[in-house]
């Protein structure tokens, strides 16, 4: 076959069509290594040092907050009766909806062929399952003994056996998260594989070398091995996407499947599951929007990629407003006075912030991302994703709370506060994550390199810059992409 | 190297962009290679057709796993609260399929991506911490911006002019022998 002539420029696109590139600047192969690479290789910086510090002070607060749990009992919990899910059960809720977005990302949105996940979907995994490290603690620690926990699982115990009860939204749940974690870890790690050998290769010292060596797992780039690693990450994508759907449905099913105002509706399922991936984009853009300027990844985490993610928060925060309205209507149009009653106590009973906080961070603020304006400033974006982190937190106490305070019996009626132990317990877990996010940060690439190397122009072999050996444009060079 | 016990492992060539290392790559499999192969930073679309490779196994691995984790989470449950222990909540069946689906479902996808991930690692054969290709230097760039060709010495058509020629005619500047 022929050489290929390689134009000097490529056709001009009229600029109301320009998009920004996926990688900006034409940025060679050689560029992207590096600078991802980078950010974990040389001398630690000093905000990772503010950062760290901190963090793992709070996670060293929970470790001593759940210790402290375990030796006195649950009681040092705010749940008290009525109310016998508190923050316990909101947190993991709210942590576990929080990984949502990760698995979106790197798994329907792989299905969807949107090059533009590459630039995050690292992140957002590591997100992902740090966000289920710290769900897991709650419920784990909400059985109250502790040391039964392994009566979740179906091991034989001395007592019959007496298998765990199937029949339970409970035991679903135990296996929808333990599976979620195992699921997108495997995901995780094996989309480092190739990274991993890319930080072998860069290594200096013989303890970076032997280590990333050892998870690299002798990775050579063969192209005998990429065919059937695709193959496999197409699989697991494949597998991901039914997987992260149905979490956040079983999750839900926890409270659906009871009697309870509030909670007995079977719009639960959706309703979570467009919740969950709404506040987990909210988490990823508080994460990446200071990451990419902290660590000068602006070419690779463009401001297209915050773009498309705001609108995709967006899309599901509508979808959230949707089903609020939606759950106010059927509770007017069922004629259940218990149903009317929650409802109707949601927005003018004892927690009507709760239920403020819900509606007008959830439903309306995401509706400012229909302005490009929004779209495109990076401290408006930063705002309101956590507004947004902090209203699914308030959708979550609403829920619990809100059916649990006030059920059926007037008689039975009380009020929940936290005790300083909930709110330590949950600054804590913020400790935990942030702790286990920066280690991620400072050990491991932070965007996925191959696959970044991969949505280039040159990358391509059939593209019109396909043979070009491009790292600097000229500049005076008329390519537009 | 000190040349009394190294062995050859095969011809490397290196090249400097995917459109070149697949080109040359064509070359290869007209010539009729078996034992040889491509290694590139990313995967580049259109090599396997290049190389001539089949479609990869995987999927049968992934679809084994789901079907046992499938079977295993219904059998596990009918087992657990129908056939050794009852306990009976509310007047349900102790085994309905419905309410085994979610656990099941679970344990489909779970066992199916043990089958996509260990699959995908026993057909390459790896973790392999030992290459003869990982000792040479100049091929730690293939992790970095570089593409290879390495044809080994095992090929039944391989005789290190013959290879040398093919790989310098299809466009490589960098061509070495590595050791064993």
């Amino acid at each position: 076959m022929a050489e290929r002539a390689i134009p000097s420029k490529l056709p001009v696109v009229p600029k109301e069509l320009e998009r920004i590139p996926l990688v900006q600047n034409q940025r060679g192969f050689a560029w992207i290594s590096d600078r991802i690479a980078g950010v974990a290789e040389g001398k630690t910086p000093l905000w990772w040092w503010m950062a760290f510090v901190p963090s793992l002070s709070f996670a060293t607060l929970l470790l001593c907050m759940l210790a402290y749990q375990i030796s006195t009992g649950v009681g040092v919990w705010g749940d008290m009766r009525p109310v016998m899910w508190g923050w316990d059960i909101i947190n993991f809720v709210w942590w576990i909806g929080i990984g949502h977005a990760g698995t979106l990302i790197s798994a329907i949105l792989f299905l969807l062929r949107q090059r533009w996940r590459t630039g995050v979907n690292r992140a957002a995994e590591a997100m992902t399952i740090f966000a289920v490290m710290c769900a897991g603690i709650y419920p784990a620690m909400h059985v109250g003994r502790v040391w039964f926990d392994w009566w979740l699982f179906p091991i034989p115990n001395s007592n019959g056996p007496i298998w765990p009860q199937f029949r339970s939204p409970l035991m679903w749940d135990v296996f929808a998260v333990s599976t979620y974690f195992t699921v997108s870890l495997l995901f995780w790690y094996m989309g480092l594989i190739p990274d991993l050998a890319v930080m072998r290769d860069r290594a200096k010292t013989r303890p970076r070398q032997f280590l990333y060596g050892l998870f690299a797992l002798g990775w050579t780039g063969s192209n005998r091995h990429w065919s059937n690693y695709e193959k496999a990450y197409l699989l697991l994508a494949g597998l991901s996407t039914p997987l992260v759907l149905s979490v956040h449905s079983i999750v839900s099913l926890d409270f659906a499947v009871s009697q309870l105002p509030g909670w007995h509706t079977t719009i639960f399922p959706p309703y979570f599951v467009a919740g969950a991936i709404y506040s987990g984009f909210g988490m990823v853009l508080t994460l990446l929007v200071p990451l990419r300027k902290i660590c000068k990844l602006e070419e690779v985490i463009t401001l297209r990629h915050i773009d498309v993610m705001c609108k995709v928060t967006l899309a599901t925060g509508s979808i959230v407003g949707y089903a609020y309205a939606m759950e106010y209507f059927i509770a007017w149009y069922s004629g259940n006075p218990y149903e009317r009653w929650t409802f109707w106590h949601r927005i003018f009973g004892t927690y009507w912030y709760g239920g403020a906080a819900m509606l007008g961070f959830n439903a309306l603020v995401p509706q400012l991302f229909w302005f490009k304006w929004f779209r495109q400033n990076l401290v408006a974006v930063f705002v309101i994703s956590i507004l947004i982190n902090i209203g699914m937190w308030f959708e979550r106490f609403v829920i619990i709370v809100g059916s649990l305070y006030q059920d059926f019996l007037p008689s039975s009626w009380g009020y929940f506060k936290p005790t300083w132990v909930d709110i330590c317990t949950f600054l804590g877990t913020f400790g935990l994550f942030f702790t286990l996010f920066l280690l991620f940060l400072r050990f491991l690439p932070l965007i996925a390199i191959s696959e970044v190397k991969g949505v280039t122009p040159q990358a391509d072999p059939h593209h019109l810059l396909g043979g070009a050996k491009h790292e600097e444009p000229e500049p005076d060079d008329e390519v537009t992409l | 190297m000190n040349g009394v016990s190294s062995h050859p492992y095969g011809v490397m060539a290196e090249f400097s962009t995917p459109a070149a290392v697949m080109h040359a790559a064509e070359k290869v499999r007209d010539a009729g290679f078996t034992r040889w192969d491509v290694f590139t930073p990313f995967p580049v679309h259109g090599m396997d057709r290049a190389m001539g490779l089949k479609n990869s196994k995987v999927g049968w691995f992934a679809f084994l796993g789901g079907v046992a984790g499938y079977t295993c989470g219904m059998v596990m449950i009918w087992f657990m609260n129908d056939l050794n222990y009852h306990i009976v909540v509310g007047g349900k069946p102790m085994f309905s399929p419905y309410a085994a689906f979610p656990p099941s479902y679970e344990l489909t996808i779970l066992f199916g991506a043990f089958g996509s991930l260990f699959g995908m690692l026993f057909l390459n054969r790896l973790p392999r911490l030992h290459h003869p290709l990982l000792k040479n230097r100049r091929f730690g760039s293939v992790t970095h911006d570089r593409f290879f060709i390495v044809i080994e010495c095992s090929d039944p058509k391989y005789s290190e002019p013959g290879t040398r020629r093919l790989l310098e005619e299809a466009g490589s500047k960098q061509i070495e022998v590595v050791e064993e």
